[in-house]
């Protein structure tokens, strides 16, 4: 400070003194010439205010005013926001908490929340010295201050063993209890705080509120194995059934939270040691209604996408909570190489990787959606909850998608006849000719025990379905896809009675379980419609592959017409943005509905819609219309529906199913098979021509 | 900022014309120098108090983002760095010392916070506490007391009837480990031993903090949040999923008692209680090991209650000093907390219970020859006091009274029993109302008593332990009339009378038996070496109109050093907090061996903490702190409980630890085992 202003002063001493010269000079002149020289003085000065202190006092001011928002920031009333958005907007509904409230709605059923993957925080026990001071502050959720200041200790952490699925000698990081878990994933970005919010307006608090926070990174069994989670939150619901005065819970799981619970209702019947030793009548007495919320019940193809090269257009959120760290690289062009190496230690990923092959995603030729347009928008009519018929004559002209091939190398191979490909079969394919060089060490995937050879066998077979994206899988990432053998199956049962279903493996498919004897469960699917979805790739493979992924989505594929499904190498359909309607809708919509070999006591399932509106404009943050994904645990529609639930209503009394999208329909083709019971895979292939035929005539 | 940088080119400009006419009028003197230095002179005055100003403002400013962004940047270990290069190496905290050892988890442990150490959070509110949804009301911060203090008080107080919510608003406890961790940033509870504990493998699902709402009686937590419901369930499924491991349950302050409280309450039969069975406790618990617990209540929390003057009652003050000790809201900033910490059922569990007899009578008292001067000579080889030392108390220091709790006038506390004069006040006529307008708002219920009361009080002169009890109920009728249903303070003579098994009995150990777990043990730990309140002396508040007409007379003090009357209060040993004889009688004899209270025979051991202060600021609150919290920190203490929880026995923990003289005390007790 004072060095700076002795500085000045010289220098306005110096300026002076050059002045003075001047001044001499011109002595004699009269006044009037005197007001010129002294403008022009003013210019001269103003040249010398020199550079630095211009920075100096720039600085000076963005500080300061940055200490003055900072305090207007936190002087501010809690609702100047709101009448700020109101003013701009107009008055905003009330939220259905407020509006059930005046309804006379209160609180009835305990509620249960499941987070799904990603969206709960964990925190660190136990690390190694580089995470020094992060004992239980949180690692993944909250500000990920740490990826940003020490990326490669972040990662370290993060991973599990490679070999067993479980912590890294000497790493503990465990979930984050509590509603405080998933309520905001990052400040300011919401996942269940609304909703628990809007509970809370009619009567809900912690008692009758709970957060079954787990380590989504663990396969599901082994959230049980290292930290008695299955247990905890039946023990928890136990409670809150006995001291509710027995009024069972509503559980509202959301995305892989979904899957997770599929998993605890079979280990919770099954006996001890590797069940909960709950008895087949246990979630008859303790569960009201489960209440999916974007369940992917039969898996995603982002998923796929996920494991083979890294690269799924956002894996949920943590794409848009940190895009400098994944997308650039500040690792020294090693950022997908380090993420890839450390998703692919979370068996949980697998857990979705679709389930039922050819039968439920497609075969090469065949899919349950094809004719499926991705006009921006359908025209919907609002008045009826079941799509408008008018909408799908329009489907005519677009040509149809083989969304069964998941995996298509080259977009000719995606769109050309099954008979014109020609496949070469990888499995025989040596690997060898190891990729790995010197520089490549500290980033090992497993692309480089592949060498070239196998590689290039992947790019030959050209097409995957979801059947043989199981081999592919098997044959990029063995290791991985060893571990996830051990905790999960992807195939649909025969016979369900067979004694190998008892394994905990199958309890997350639910092609390969059975719900549990409970006539008067409800279960509900609700997820977003209106959003293009990920549902096939097209992919390359990367030129320079020395310390790269070799495979990369294709980004300069893309349709023709506006119209086109296919963008930047994707192929999408209808759904929240990351799950199909297909796979969330699909158990409910069918497999389940009635009685059937899946559904043994007719629990009632009801499918529960939301078309996305996209928020009007950036006041109203994550709009309370939205479908995708996550945001669609702010939609008030959805929360309305969960409250009338919790206070006690039925699926019928919400009115039953609420469609916008074309899951019957498209499902119209499955109905063959599913009512011939015990037919072998081939014979239902063959049995869906006729069904297929009639859509192409519809068409 | 363009404005300003104009407004500098013109000053600059006039200034240098100045300087113009000047260089002229004194241009033929030729001694340049000169002129130039006067020039400079000039300059520097006219560099405006503005400039100055802002120039200030920005650096500060400036300074500031940058030392934020430095703080940020800065690696973790740097503070131990610099506390290390200054005071030398550190001990390896007990975790990392034991770990080295070779102990592992092994029993969960289960953690029963105190008093006010429990966050607790707003989940319906009022208008004025839109926006705080969530948030914490206590703990963390407290920005909200500044920011909306009367708003804030109106949302912590509870129902003056019912001692639960008042209608339109819920304030309930802050689950999980973070519930009493830290009860402010930077001021820890439990988190020091909750670090100490992860080091030997403990983590979320071998730890349970046991939070509940800490201003209901203990028994409506279950009725309104059903807390202790939710601590069975959770200790069930702990030992269940451990492989059978029971549990040591760390109770602290006032945690003792209401664990206490669940013990019973576990054992009960259904619906008054949890409906465990009698064998409960043996099949669940390892031992129970109570830190800084005031067993036998705290004279502090009469003085809480009757005047809202406790010194600290735990830290509230030391957060809030600014919010107290001045009247922010002009005046009347005690009356508020007045209201609503009488609000409060959970306070009056802590008025001293066992009435004279454990507390002592108007010329009796267990404590009494106690040396209040500058810290006694500890031989620091043996752990039981020498007694040379107790000798020369009895003939050096007049022997104080503490059996009079409160006495009014310093005479009164010193004059024998005898000579005092006392009135009954219990037949004083209440009336004239001192409420008048401009007290309405703080409505407490000293202004129903009147002056007439309020002299009465004061003409009883003295009051012990048991007639306490009765002032109580004078001058906060509906206060302990709430409090008569949730606690009680006397002594049982025959245990097995059935109207002990209500719940209002449960958290008095005096009133109730252990639980039949003869496996189980009993530690009471606590901090010795500080004074603490014990006796006050008050006076009546001259300016009785909206004030609170009691107050402790601060201007009582005793001549020689070596006095227990400091301020108004006299002093004993303890924890700062919790006398010792409270805190550790029960365990050095009324429970020792088996006994009526202790009909199974339960081991117990009394594990004392001296305290010494911290070396120096950068240590913090020290590592050998024996005050009632900063106690959590105790390197000493943090060892011996994880050496309990990882199986050691008390034995092997070198069974008693003893400092003070509570066995002598405890002795002097006249008290049917």
């Amino acid at each position: 400070m004072s060095i700076l202003r002795r500085r000045k002063a010289s220098e306005t001493e110096k300026a002076s003194k050059e002045d003075t010269h001047k001044e001499t000079k011109y002595k004699g002149v009269e006044d009037e010439k005197k007001d010129k020289i002294s403008k022009r003085k003013v210019e001269e000065k103003k040249k010398k205010w020199s550079c630095i202190d211009s920075c100096c006092w720039l600085i000076g001011c963005i500080c300061s005013i940055g200490w003055f928002l900072l305090f207007l920031y936190n002087a501010m009333p809690a609702s100047f926001p709101q009448y700020v958005t109101e003013a701009i907007n107009g008055p905003l509904p009330d939220p259905p908490g407020v509006k059930l409230q005046k309804e006379g709605l209160t609180v009835k059923h305990p509620v249960v929340f499941v987070p799904g993957i990603v969206t709960g925080g964990l925190e660190l026990w136990e690390g190694h010295q580089c995470a020094d001071g992060l004992f239980r502050k949180r690692l993944w959720g909250g500000t990920f201050g740490e990826v940003y200041k020490r990326p490669l200790c972040w990662v370290e952490h993060m991973s599990l063993d490679n070999e067993t699925g479980l912590d890294p000698s000497g790493i503990r990081v465990r979930p984050v209890p509590g509603l405080v878990a998933a309520d905001y994933f990052a400040p300011g970005y919401f996942v269940w705080a609304v909703l628990i919010a809007n509970l809370a307006r009619i009567g809900y608090e912690e008692k009758t509120m709970y957060m079954a926070a787990y380590d989504w990174r663990l396969s599901f069994q082994n959230t049980e194995v290292r930290d008695h989670t299955l247990s905890r939150i039946k023990s928890n619901i136990e409670l809150m059934v006995a001291t509710n005065g027995g009024r069972k819970v509503v559980v509202i799981p959301h995305s892989m939270g979904v899957l997770y619970f599929l998993h605890f209702m079979k280990w919770v019947e099954a006996p001890a040691p590797m069940g909960g030793g709950g008895g087949s009548d246990w979630c008859a007495k303790h569960i009201k209604a489960v209440m999916n919320i974007g369940g992917p019940f039969l898996g995603v193809p982002k998923a796929v996408s996920g494991l083979f090269s890294a690269e799924a257009k956002d894996i949920a959120v943590a794409r848009a909570i940190a895009p400098v760290f994944l997308d650039k690289d500040v690792f020294g062009l090693q950022a997908l190489q380090h993420f890839m190496q450390m998703t692919r230690t979370w068996d949980s990923t697998m857990s979705m990787i679709p389930k039922g092959g050819d039968t439920i995603w497609g075969n090469m030729d065949w899919s349950p959606e094809e004719g499926y347009a991705c006009n921006p928008q359908r025209q919907r009519n609002n008045e009826t909850q079941v799509a408008g018929q008018s909408g799908t004559e329009g489907l005519s002209y677009p040509k149809r998608v083989n969304y069964g091939r998941i995996i298509s190398f080259g977009k000719e191979v995606a769109e050309e006849h099954s008979s014109k490909i020609e496949r070469m079969d990888f499995w025989d394919a040596v690997k060898g000719n190891n990729l790995g060089n010197t520089t490549c060490r500290d980033v090992w995937t497993e692309y480089h025990d592949m060498g070239w050879g196998g590689i290039k066998a992947v790019g030959d077979y050209k097409a995957y379905t979801a059947g043989s994206i199981l081999d592919l899988l098997h044959f990029v990432a063995p290791k991985m896809m060893k571990r996830g053998d051990a905790h999960f199956s992807y195939g649909i049962a025969e016979n369900l009675d067979d004694p190998k279903y008892n394994h905990y493996k199958y309890w997350s498919n639910p092609l390969e379980t059975k719900l549990p004897n409970a006539p008067d469960m409800e279960i509900y699917s609700m997820y977003g419609v209106g959003i293009p979805t990920e549902r096939a790739y097209i992919y390359k493979l990367t030129p320079a592959a020395e310390c790269y992924i070799p495979f990369q989505i294709d980004t300069s594929a893309e349709g023709e017409n506006e119209g086109s499904r296919l963008k930047g190498g994707v192929f999408s359909v209808d759904g929240d943005e990351t799950v199909p309607v297909l796979s969330a809708g699909f158990m409910c919509a069918k497999a389940w509905r009635g009685k059937s070999r899946f559904n043994p006591s007719g629990i009632r399932t009801f499918i529960r819609e939301y078309d996305h509106a996209p928020p009007v404009n950036l006041l109203e943050g994550r709009g309370t219309q939205s479908g995708a994904h996550v945001d669609i645990m702010g939609n008030f529609a959805l929360i309305e529906d969960i409250i009338r639930v919790a206070a006690g209503a039925t699926g019928e009394e919400l009115g039953g199913d609420r469609v916008y999208s074309d899951i019957f329909k498209g499902l119209g083709s499955l109905i063959l098979w599913e009512t011939v019971d015990g037919v072998s895979e081939e014979d239902m292939h063959f049995s869906l021509l006729p069904g297929l035929g009639e859509m192409n005539k519809l068409i």
